[in-house]
């Protein structure tokens, strides 16, 4: 009965595709000897392929349904577990630890410099993350923070001779400066209208960028950017990319640190609350304004040390790397990894700067393929790759003298 | 002795609806007292007043938590700072962090005396530590005290409803309040949970000497706790006294079941 139905939603569904397409896929007019060609061929291709898809689309829901009636209960999936469990864990750290040390030996320039991109944005995820993941604020123009931290190194570099190491942590408070002063009009706003202004705040900034000549040369950018210096030693290309690749991993590692230690205190309990229950959350005696500031200064402060980062890697920065684009394959790391679950915003950061990297043999498709494969992943993990699983606080008696 | 809750004279309009019209209301240490109302009387938008989420149109709201002619105006305070003087509220419809544990729920409660701030929660020193420790003993003790304690770990959303309602009591108690303000605490509760809520209540008062401010439709419950009431009809006060003077209004009787109407009119 039910197969039956399937079936005809399956043939129903492909009639409307060989419709929809009948027009570009069948009809050919022929200008040179005015005579319209009927290319039926195509029309069955279409045809069958809709159909077969549409079974496949059927199938597959059907099963997600299945199993989530299911297991209600067993929230906690593999991968979870697997982080959980000590036995597992530590040597996985392990290994991942030596892979990241020996990689820049083991590959070639080209794959470290890759490497390093995405290492950026695996730091920029995590940045966006405490933004949108654990304080709940949805933020679409994260980007104007990067590249409030590249251009600060680029320009305090030209102006001032500021080095590498001095521009890092001074990128990171001017970003997160930047993060008050956007933070600040839109405290009363959430959801939708807060999506929209941040939005806007990143055009700003790349529109100012863009056409302010005096001060940040426009689009011609900003060339002969240094790289990071090791203690004024002159380094070969070879190692100056091997010791960039170092000093990224180590900011991943120490923003892991700090987001971690920032989730299990008492200011990322604040931002749970925020998130959860606002008018609740004020009851209770929390500053909203103040918790909202601090989410967007500290998740702001990540993208402006990665945009140090960024601008001393690629030595040029110009506005067109900090396009609302940037924003968008940004948020797709949070939302596609797992909001507020850091294994799960490096693995989207990883796999999303990543793949079209090793896709770039697709072409063309790159952009739909990476449609599809969001729309899929929307449909059928909600909850991102490595789904956030919030640390509770387990009580134990024990634990009271 | 001098009231430790004294509203004067507050009116508070939404364009052209006046909600709460030149209401007068004190409450001495140690008090229960109810304020009562038919439906849309205005009784949580006096409370919404009252914890600073909305700024009453003309009026004073004044606190004196020790009792001691030191009163201080907190009309125009932000509802976080008017928590952190000592006036704790609950809400009518539940407003749990639904995410977090019941624990986490009482320890969100701690925020407002409490103080680690962005360094002492990255680099975690002693004093950090000891804080976490204290907030998560005292939650635990507060959890026992309103008889929560074996929900601990759970999930706030996970609670029965009775127990929901209790919960948003301890985590109000959890910010050390001088008042504690209860919006229908005993809404949607079987009679034998509203007993509970009845000893609760009285003995926060008498253990933790707590006054408290009710909103309540359950009159054998306000009946039973109160020592005074309030009764309040389209913003304006219509009743003031003992439960014995209530019960015998007429202008109270008449809001509540409304009036005969003559025959022949």
């Amino acid at each position: 009965m039910t197969v039956k139905n399937e079936l005809i939603k399956s043939i129903l569904a492909s009639i409307w595709f060989m419709f929809l397409t009948f027009p570009i896929m069948v009809i050919k007019v022929n200008t040179v000897t005015d005579t319209v060609e009927w290319r039926w061929y195509n029309m069955a291709v279409v045809g069958i392929g809709s159909f077969f898809i549409s079974m496949l689309w059927r199938y597959l829901i059907r099963k997600k349904e299945e199993g989530s009636k299911k297991e209600k209960k067993d929230t906690v999936g593999p991968v979870q577990r697997i982080l959980q469990d000590k036995k597992y864990f530590l040597p996985g750290i392990g290994a991942a630890l030596l892979f990241t040390i020996f990689f820049p030996h083991i590959f070639s320039m080209y794959q470290t410099n890759i490497m390093i991109s995405a290492l950026i944005y695996v730091m920029l995820g995590l940045g966006l993350n405490i933004v949108i993941g654990l304080a709940g604020l949805l933020d679409l123009g994260y980007v104007a923070f990067f590249a409030v931290g590249a251009y600060s190194y680029a320009l305090l570099n030209l102006h001032y001779g500021v080095t590498f190491w001095i521009a890092l942590p001074l990128g990171g408070l001017i970003a997160a400066f930047f993060g008050i002063i956007l933070g600040y009009p839109v405290l009363r706003l959430r959801g939708d209208y807060l999506a929209i202004v941040t939005l806007g705040f990143g055009e700003i900034i790349r529109l100012v960028l863009e056409n302010w000549n005096e001060f940040s040369f426009g689009p011609s950018g900003i060339a002969n950017i240094p790289k990071p210096g090791f203690f004024g030693f002159e380094l070969s290309l070879q190692a100056t990319t091997t010791f960039t690749f170092y000093i990224i991993v180590l900011l991943v590692l120490f923003t892991i640190f700090v987001i971690n230690r920032l989730q299990n205190s008492r200011i990322g309990r604040a931002w749970s609350a925020l998130k959860d229950d606002e008018v609740a959350c004020q009851a209770m005696g929390i500053d909203k304004a103040k918790t909202k500031l601090r989410a967007f200064a500290l998740g702001a402060t990540w993208a402006g040390m990665g945009g140090v980062v960024f601008a001393a890697k690629t030595t040029f920065i110009n506005p067109a790397s900090f396009t609302i684009w940037e924003s968008v394959i940004i948020l797709c790391t949070v939302v596609l990894g797992g909001m507020g679950s850091i294994a799960g915003v490096m693995c989207g950061a990883l796999l999303l700067i990543l793949l079209p990297e090793y896709l770039r043999d697709f072409g063309e498709f790159r952009m739909i393929t990476f449609g599809t494969v969001l729309v899929l992943m929307m449909v059928f993990r909600p909850g991102g790759i490595i789904e956030n699983v919030r640390n509770t606080y387990k009580f134990e008696k024990s634990s009271q003298s | 002795m001098k009231p430790i809750l004294e509203v004067k004279n507050m009116t508070m309009d939404f364009g052209g609806l006046r909600a709460i019209d030149n209401l007068d209301l004190f409450i001495d240490k140690g008090e229960i007292v109810a304020l009562i109302g038919p439906n849309g009387a205005g009784k949580t938008t006096f409370f919404n007043c009252i914890t600073g989420i909305y700024t009453p149109t003309s009026g004073d709201v004044f606190i004196d938590p020790d009792g001691d002619g030191k009163k201080e105006r907190i009309n125009n305070l932000k509802p976080n700072l008017v928590t952190r003087r000592g006036l704790a509220r609950t809400f009518q419809n539940i407003r749990l962090f639904s995410s977090m544990t019941v624990l986490e729920n009482v320890m969100i409660g701690c925020h407002a005396v409490t103080k680690a701030g962005i360094l002492g929660a990255i680099f975690r020193g002693p004093s950090t530590k000891a804080e976490e420790n204290l907030i998560v003993e005292k939650s635990y003790n507060i959890l026992e005290k309103i008889g929560l304690a074996k929900y601990v770990n759970e999930l706030a959303v996970n609670l029965p409803y009775g127990a929901q309602r209790r919960l948003e009591i301890a985590r109000a108690m959890a910010t050390e309040p001088f008042l504690l303000l209860l919006d229908e605490p005993a809404a949607g509760m079987n009679p034998q949970e509203t007993l509970e809520l009845d000893a609760l209540i009285m003995k926060l008062r008498d253990n933790e000497g707590i006054s408290i401010l009710l909103i309540e439709h359950d009159m054998k419950l306000v009946m039973s706790l109160s020592e005074r009431i309030y009764v309040v009809d389209y913003g304006k006060k219509i009743g003031e006294g003992t439960p014995e003077d209530i019960r015998s209004n007429p202008v109270v009787i008449k809001a509540y079941l409304g009036e005969e109407i003559e025959e022949d009119a």
